[in-house]
């Protein structure tokens, strides 16, 4: 708190001292106010984080009790969690579904956005509501057909059905990309036509640099999607847990194995921090994205 | 371009129509579809399953999404009045949005214990008997709520943008003309933002049609019951009494778990016609989504 008072006061005194200025000391206050909002807001945002880190280092026994620090301290929770469940087998198929589901849809998904940005053609239009409408609307709609579909190919219990529709593009990322290529100015692209560019020289030599950002952006957001997807693996690969991923298996851990807090706690830590460390070294890409989302619309 | 259209195609319009069909039969994993004209429909309106799922998705919509509105333009306006030290704090109400769903869903059931959670042992401390959040039928809903509002940092993010494109030169002029803060929040700020509040609403309500993975995670894990193998973990989707369970929840309950295909198919339909007019409005709304913005 002292820290915050600090600079209010030297902010006081800037202020004439010729009379008590009234608008000062309001200002002074509202000042402290606010960082008392602040300090509240921040505390409530980082207990949970708090909480479920203290306890992932407990016995299982203090786990079930209300005494919030460790008495003694249990680093081997974290390995105890990868014996308990094959925590290393649902990492292995997290990435492998985040991964292929990432590259794949940036390959399909770039010339689409690029058709729907920067070239003219009948349907156009109609294309774009369509994508739209695929963004928008719940999946559950389609999960029945889609289901059965992948049961007819024999691909119910794998990872395949989540990855394989990637090939042809995701509808989120197509949005994504095409509102960042509308900000690149047509000059560029005209240029490279009069030089001779065909399509997919603009979009190589031309968009994609100049796109980049966005492109990580939309990257980065599908590498997210994919890691913390539920709903996905829950349909196609709950009846083989050899193919589960690492969301299914903690959200699991608890029902299907009867373990305490303490546990569960060290599994939710290592769902987060590769999240979270992400975050740190791409944080420019991500503000970008979320803002690009938004404003836009 | 092509493979998009394959795509469009086989994994979107190809099950949309295949669901629209297949919610006139009646069928399992197993056995042949059998035709059975309007009756999934007329069991849904009949179903009080149903009633209870549509209450509950109803119950988000009308608490969730503007709670999760307001708190995003309430901490967004704080961080741009915050100045120069607004990046630590941006940071850290950010951090929780990057939490998965499922592991967001999980610390919170921990922190909202009824016996020893750090919660109610918080509250004890000012002589309060906390709830039992995740266990009481009453107050499941409000505990996914408070799990969306720690999640807010994208919707505030987004206001914060915003609020940082409202000219200064607007509200300096305002306030030499003696408009105290009230009244330059009234007349200025929300003007300007007008168009954020009802794209951040719109896309609450889309979000909330397809609310599943924090319900799902919470009541399965709030239950504490154990369950062996497979599919079985699902058993305890809605708990307490139902409370969670939502209408994109039940649908899947349906098909899956329960195995009623054709019906969960009637139920899509619905959700369908439901979103599909929602998403109408933002298509009228947002001039950018018809191409030249």
């Amino acid at each position: 708190m002292t820290a915050v008072a600090a600079p209010a006061h030297s902010h006081r005194a800037t202020a004439p001292a010729v009379a008590p200025n009234r608008r000062r000391r309001e200002t002074t206050l509202v000042f402290i106010a606010r960082h008392s909002i602040a300090i509240a807001l921040s505390i409530m945002f980082l207990a949970p984080f708090v909480f479920i880190l203290l306890t992932s280092f407990m016995t299982n026994d203090q786990s079930l009790t209300s005494n919030y620090w460790p008495k003694t301290w249990h680093p081997e929770n974290y390995i105890e969690i990868f014996h308990k469940i094959t925590l290393l087998r649902y990492l292995t198929n997290t990435v492998i579904y985040a991964g292929l589901a990432t590259i794949f849809t940036i390959l399909s998904s770039v010339p689409v956005a690029y058709a729907l940005a920067k070239l003219r053609w009948r349907g156009r239009q109609a294309t774009f509501l369509v994508v739209i409408c695929m963004m928008l609307l719940p999946p559950q709609i389609t999960t029945v057909p889609l289901y059965s579909a992948w049961q007819g190919f024999g691909l119910t219990g794998t990872l395949w059905p989540l990855i394989i529709p990637t090939l042809f593009g995701d509808a989120f990322s197509i949005f994504l990309l095409r509102q960042f290529m509308l900000t690149i100015p047509d000059e560029y692209l005209d240029a490279a036509r009069v030089d001779g560019c065909g399509e997919w020289r603009t979009l190589l030599k031309v968009v994609w640099p100049m796109a980049r950002p966005g492109i990580a952006a939309t990257a980065l957001f599908q590498f997210l999607y994919a890691w913390n997807d539920y709903y996905g693996p829950l349909l196609y690969t709950s009846e083989n847990q050899s193919n589960w991923t690492l969301s299914l298996g903690i959200a699991s851990f608890r029902t299907l194995h009867a373990v305490a807090w303490n546990l569960v706690t060290a599994a939710t830590v290592l769902a987060i921090a590769p999240v979270i460390i992400v975050f740190f070294f791409a944080q420019k890409a991500f503000v970008q994205g979320v803002t690009l989302t938004g404003v836009k619309g | 371009m092509a493979p998009a259209v394959v795509g469009i195609s086989a994994f979107f319009v190809y099950p949309l129509f295949a669901a629209v069909r297949f919610s006139f039969y009646r069928f399992s994993v197993l056995s042949t579809p059998e035709w059975v004209g309007l009756q999934n429909y007329q069991v849904a309106f009949d179903d009080p399953q149903i009633t209870r799922a549509v209450e509950n998705t109803v119950w988000l919509v009308v608490v969730m999404v503007p709670a999760q509105v307001l708190f995003g333009l309430g901490t967004g306006m704080l961080l741009v009045a915050m100045r120069r030290s607004a990046s630590v704090y941006r940071t850290l109400f950010y951090l929780p949005a990057l939490v998965p769903p499922v592991a967001a869903a999980l610390a919170f059931v921990y922190i909202l214990k009824p016996g020893f959670g750090p919660v109610n042992a918080f509250l004890k401390l000012f002589g309060i008997e906390g709830p039992l959040w995740f266990n009481d039928p009453a107050w499941s809903k409000p505990s996914l709520t408070l799990l969306a509002l720690w999640g807010i940092g994208n919707t505030m993010v987004i206001f914060l943008a915003a609020l940082l494109d409202v000219p200064v030169t607007l509200h300096e002029a305002a306030a030499l003309d003696g408009a105290n803060a009230w009244q330059r929040f009234r007349h200025v700020t929300l003007p300007t933002l007008s168009p954020v509040i009802v794209f951040t609403t719109i896309t609450g309500i889309i979000a909330t049609l397809q609310y599943f993975t924090q319900a799902a995670v919470a009541s399965s894990v709030a239950s504490g019951q154990v369950t062996a193998g497979g599919n079985s973990a699902t058993n305890n989707f809605g708990f307490p009494q139902g409370s969670t369970a939502t209408y994109p929840l039940w649908i899947y309950m349906q098909g899956f778990p329960f195995g009623h295909l054709g019906y969960a198919n009637a139920l899509a339909v619905l959700l369908f016609i439901v979103s599909f007019a929602i998403i109408a409005i933002v298509l009228k709304r947002a001039k950018s989504f018809h191409g030249e913005s």
